[in-house]
């Protein structure tokens, strides 16, 4: 069973990174649907 | 004959010819039926209507009426305009994608300003999705439950012996719980957006389903790197063991034993009922996570066009009646074809797993400790897979008639 609870915790250890490291890449959602001439707020 | 009858004579002979030529003013080249001599060739309310019923309309008709500015007359003369364009037909352009649009950002797909094919995505969405899919897996859970009923929890007919072997490894069982943790998580965030409003708003509320919502999409955009890299630890780590063999016929000529007590096929370390889970998981979970990060990434990952086109050089969409498929796809065309498919495919993928679930779990004693502790009771091990049994313990073969699949 330890197997199992270090597997989810994994699972939600890489989600958490994947959203930082994409967003750190320029993938949010923000970055990649605007451009320098786009005023967003 | 007098004057009034050549008058009564001649009016019926017009009332004739006209009646006879009328038909002739609503045909086209080619003898058939001109649906839009009413609007003079402009869309019709029909055309207006079964658009906005998702219908795919041929509109050919009116796609290259966008204006012809070069043989417009000049703005000088007396009927000279501007551009030589109407409004009408600058929309037309707009819509049709022929327009030439310039946007203040680089965003993929930002110059289509108008784009036609959503209706048609969203009926699909809101209708045939949900209705089939979630009926789909109604039936399914259905068919548990009957079969539970009829059948029972299948038990270690033996008995328990206390004694143990390793059936699975901790590489293996952890790539089993990080594909199936992040497989459900995917898997409920999925079907909470897709049946959001029609269920859980009228539940809800809009005010308590909107940060449930937002949750569901971030948890849903982030733990498929967990689930593919769930599917690769697991392909890597099983599909040697996946190979059909000669035992697997036997095991599905006997339904696995799932039928009957007492039966039990022969079976090396996954038998015919596991294989078939294995590869459906693989091609699922494949095209599930192509269609994903054709998602993740919005426009950057058009897959559909270069499909069709491989699909129509096999033939296979003219054989079944669908004839060829379109091999040239607008960017948002791409999305929807992206979404409904990884929808399609969710639905198939949920309910396989929910059998898979239920048979390693309550359905079959002693199941759940091969990907738990990693361990199986040794009678469990000859009854389900007596052949996996004597290779890794050396015992002599002793094969029980059958056995069913977790």
């Amino acid at each position: 069973m330890k197997v199992m609870l270090l597997a989810f915790l994994s699972a939600a250890a890489i989600a958490v990174l994947a959203d930082f490291a994409l967003d750190r890449a320029g993938f949010s959602a923000r970055e990649v649907t605007s451009g320098p001439s786009v005023r967003l707020d | 004959m007098s004057v009034r009858g050549i008058r009564i004579l001649s009016a019926a002979i017009l009332a004739l010819g006209l009646a006879a030529t009328a038909p002739l003013a609503q045909t086209v080249e080619g003898g058939a039926e001109d649906p839009r001599a009413a609007t003079g060739g402009a869309q019709t309310l029909e055309d207006i209507l079964a658009r906005q019923r998702g219908e795919k309309i041929d509109d050919s008709f009116r796609r290259g009426e966008t204006g012809d500015p070069a043989s417009a007359a000049d703005p000088s003369e007396q009927l000279g305009t501007l551009g030589g364009v109407s409004d009408p037909e600058l929309w037309r352009a707009l819509r049709y994608g022929e327009a030439s649009v310039t946007v203040p950002t680089s965003a993929p797909a930002a110059g289509v300003v108008i784009q036609d094919g959503g209706m048609r995505w969203l009926k699909f969405r809101e209708g045939p999705l949900l209705i089939y899919g979630g009926y789909g897996l109604i039936a399914m859970i259905a068919v548990i439950l009957l079969f539970f009923l009829l059948r029972g929890r299948i038990r270690i007919e033996g008995g328990r012996t206390g004694q143990t072997v390793r059936r699975f490894g901790a590489l293996e069982r952890f790539g089993h719980w990080l594909m199936a943790g992040s497989f459900i998580v995917l898997a409920l965030t999925g079907l909470m957006i897709l049946f959001g409003r029609i269920a859980l708003i009228p539940l809800l509320g809009k005010e308590a389903y909107a940060p449930l919502a937002a949750a569901g999409k971030w948890a849903h955009n982030n733990f498929s790197w967990a689930f593919m890299a769930g599917l690769a630890l697991v392909i890597v780590v099983w599909i040697g063991h996946n190979l059909p063999n000669r035992h697997d016929l036997v095991w599905l000529a006997k339904g696995g034993g799932l039928f009957s007590k007492g039966v039990h096929p022969p079976a090396r370390k996954f038998n015919a009922g596991q294989k078939i889970v294995f590869w459906a998981v693989v091609v699922l979970g494949l095209s599930i996570s192509l269609s994903g990060l054709s998602l993740l990434f919005p426009f950057e990952l058009p897959m559909f066009a270069k499909t069709f086109e491989v699909l129509n050089a096999t033939g296979l969409p003219q054989l079944v009646g669908l004839g060829p498929l379109p091999e040239v796809l607008g960017p948002h065309q791409e999305m929807q074809l992206a979404q409904a498919w990884h929808g399609i495919v969710a639905f198939a993928f949920i309910a396989i797993i929910i059998a898979h679930i239920y048979l390693g779990s309550i359905g079959m004693e002693g199941a759940f400790d091969a990907v738990g502790s990693g361990e199986v009771d040794v009678q469990w091990a000859k009854e389900h897979h007596s052949l996996w049994y004597e290779e890794v313990t050396g015992a002599a073969p002793d094969h029980p008639p059958g056995a069913p699949a977790e």
